[in-house]
């Protein structure tokens, strides 16, 4: 089956990662800007980052023939200091002009404070007017709930298309005033401190495909890319069809990420051939 | 060997994380004893092997405050029950 695997920070995992996931079907990952482990002081820092994953790391990627695409912004837990903020910000539009880069990602918020909704405002305000997507990043674990609806009263305060916003990390208690608001939604699984790949065939049966994303994020903490082919194994033992697995971990994935014509991947359909005429 | 508060601190996470998937594993059985109902119109369900009332009898031994001998053994012999 082919899969794409819309939420993974490549750089920090090694070739093995991509040389098994291509050997599971993952023919595209899409790698959002994220936090290093400790709080960035220079613009610079940002910008050759920027640079790596979007002109490094898909030659990386290509040698196992996986398509690789990749998102910038500043991590919320760095939004503590408004002026770096700034000056990573104006850098984005010469990335908004390479080839793979899809949108603003991972924004969001991590403690929901003042300075980091100003750069969530900032983030989208800047993608909307450039046409760019936009991935948010929810917080984790006792902040979650708060955070996600503290991103939901900026977007309402902002003139923003819905469909072209993905939310992520959304586990039970944050996916419907999520969806409910139009928005695309991502469950992101995680070993230990986010969703698991069955509570999020829960959630698939409960809330329906659409408008969802399914990933592993898998970075440089506990995190595991392949808990994506773990709910994919879960989804269809509980009787899901191939079709709607593809629908799920393939074509929704195309069809958020496909509305920046850069991604070119579409949506596949399986079908049966027709009987071949046995020799004579 | 570690403090109480270490002890209390290193597990919590994974301990939360089980948690949760217990309380997905009853609300997915409830939405599928609820989608059994629509479907034949009776109520359905049905526990016949008891195995669901066993998880609730386990976790009323864990919340208990106090344990009068380990909960691991405790709930051993009542997943061992016939």
């Amino acid at each position: 089956m082919q899969i794409i695997q819309p939420h993974y920070h490549a750089i920090a995992r090694t070739a093995q990662d991509y040389e098994r996931m291509a050997m599971s079907g993952v023919v595209a990952v899409a790698e959002p800007a994220f936090w290093a482990g400790f709080d960035r002081l220079y613009p610079e820092t940002f910008i050759d980052y920027f640079r790596q994953i979007s002109e490094f790391e898909p030659t990386r990627a290509a040698q196992y023939g996986i398509r690789h695409f990749c998102w910038v912004a500043v991590n919320p837990k760095e939004a503590e200091n408004p002026t770096l903020t700034r000056e990573v910000l104006a850098s984005f539009p010469e990335f908004f002009a390479k080839p793979t880069v899809l949108g603003v990602g991972e924004t969001g918020l991590h403690k929901a404070t003042r300075n980091e909704c100003e750069s969530l405002e900032a983030h989208v305000e800047l993608a909307m007017r450039h046409g760019q997507l936009v991935l948010i990043h929810t917080p984790h674990l006792a902040d979650k709930a708060h955070g996600t609806k503290r991103v939901l009263e900026v977007l309402a305060g902002m003139n923003v298309d819905p469909a072209r916003i993905w939310i992520d990390h959304v586990e039970e208690q944050t996916i419907k005033p999520c969806l409910d608001a139009g928005y695309w939604v991502g469950f992101t699984l995680y070993p230990i401190t986010k969703c698991s790949p069955k509570r999020a065939v829960d959630m698939l049966e409960k809330y329906g495909i659409d408008r969802i994303l399914v990933n592993s994020s898998a970075d440089w903490g506990p995190s595991d890319p392949f808990t994506l082919q773990e709910c994919i194994l879960e989804y269809r033992r509980r009787g899901h069809s191939l079709q709607e697995a593809i629908e799920v971990f393939h074509n929704n994935p195309c069809r958020f990420l496909g509305q920046n014509p850069k991604f070119d991947i579409r949506p596949i359909r399986v079908e049966s051939l027709a009987p071949e005429p046995v020799p004579a | 060997m570690l403090t109480a508060a270490q002890v209390a601190e290193t597990y919590f996470l994974e301990s939360r994380h089980q948690l949760l998937e217990i309380a997905a594993h009853f609300d997915r059985y409830d939405a599928a004893v609820a989608r059994e109902a629509a479907g034949n119109g009776r109520s359905a369900g049905r526990d016949e092997d008891g195995r669901m009332s066993r998880l609730r009898e386990a976790l009323a031994i864990l919340a208990a405050p106090r344990a009068e001998r380990e909960r691991t053994v405790a709930l051993l012999e009542l997943f061992a029950r016939e």
